[in-house]
């Protein structure tokens, strides 16, 4: 070893010794494991490992894939089922609302008619409309 | 640097210049690398050998080692010697390597049981007695020993000094550490193996 930068502990002849000896072994090692005879593997592919490869792939995709489309159909179903509730309660408070209004209109014809009295009898109709006018007062502050 | 010569040659003739085809730029620097494989792939293999101690795992990072270098040997401008920027690649690679790995445990049981035997095997026989040569192979082993025990960086440093023969500069270049942290390092490899030969580990 000829180093410029020789370390003071590099002197002892037993040390010396010790790493020219590690050093050749290290060196005729590595030779040899350059030199050992290399065999190429072939690798062996199982025909059975193949398709048990793709039969797996195809059911993963075949299960994901039929998933996904009764998720869909599910889905629209159950919005499909909402829209129809949605609209029968629409329509039903629809015939509420036009129930009321008919009912509505028709009190008002009959008090129309009603009031379609001789002239000689009209002071008894105002009192009539006035009791009606509180009967149904009351009646409001009774609900 | 390499680029430069076949331009100054045409220059120097006297000659008109001819344009150099990109085939012709590439085949120039191709030729000097592949003389550096040849020459630097055993010391490579060799310094990763006793770093890793397993042949195969060596063989793969030496492979990696130059196919890094042929990446990257366009941009090399020969500030330090090939060797020295090659080394440098594969301290950094192994070093990769002892990140990627997980298992500390395993580590340490590969590296401490199975490859020191192997390892301690390899004896050139010589001139010597069958006394000298039993010696020799308890002192290998001994030094082997301390060389599992070392730090990651203790190890670089150790192995190339000791098997690949460097300066302390080229050390400090290629391990990125400065002259006096090798010094300091190789010290103490150095004392470990003394108190393991003297039975005092």
């Amino acid at each position: 070893m000829n180093w410029h930068d020789r370390l003071p502990d590099e002197d002892d002849p037993e040390l010396k010794r010790a790493l020219s000896n590690f050093k050749a072994s290290v060196d005729a090692w590595s030779e040899n494991a350059m030199l050992r005879p290399r065999t190429a593997m072939k690798p062996v592919r199982h025909a059975w490992r193949l398709a048990a490869g793709w039969a797996l792939g195809c059911a993963v995709v075949a299960t994901t894939v039929s998933g996904a489309l009764y998720e869909r159909q599910h889905r629209q179903e159950l919005a499909r089922l909402a829209a129809a509730r949605t609209s029968a309660e629409k329509a039903a408070q629809q015939r509420a609302m036009s129930i009321e209004t008919d009912q509505d209109l028709l009190a008002n014809v009959d008090s129309d008619i009603s009031r379609a009295v001789p002239a000689a009898m009209e002071p008894l109709a105002q009192m009539m409309d006035t009791d009606q006018a509180e009967n149904d007062a009351t009646k409001h502050g009774t609900k | 640097m390499r680029h430069t010569g076949s331009s100054t040659k045409s220059m120097a003739a006297g000659t008109p210049i001819q344009p150099i085809t990109a085939g012709a730029a590439e085949e120039i620097p191709a030729q000097d690398f592949s003389s550096v494989v040849e020459t630097h792939r055993p010391q490579i293999f060799r310094f990763l050998l006793a770093s890793l101690r397993d042949v195969d795992l060596a063989e793969t990072l030496t492979q990696e080692c130059f196919l890094k270098a042929h990446r990257n040997w366009i941009s090399f401008r020969g500030d330090s010697s090939p060797m020295t920027w090659l080394m440098r690649i594969a301290i950094n690679l192994q070093k990769d390597h002892w990140r990627n790995r997980r298992l500390q445990f395993w580590r340490t049981t590969r590296a401490n049981a199975v490859d020191l035997d192997e390892a301690g095997d390899w004896l050139p026989s010589g001139e010597r007695t069958a006394e000298q040569q039993m010696l020799a192979r308890e002192q290998v082993a001994q030094v082997w020993e301390v060389v599992g025990r070392l730090s990651e960086r203790q190890r670089t440093v150790f192995l190339l000094r000791y098997v690949e023969e460097r300066e302390l500069s080229e050390i400090a270049q290629a391990t990125g550490l400065s002259e006096g942290t090798v010094k300091a390092h190789l010290s103490r490899a150095l004392g470990k193996v003394r108190a393991e030969m003297r039975g005092k580990p």
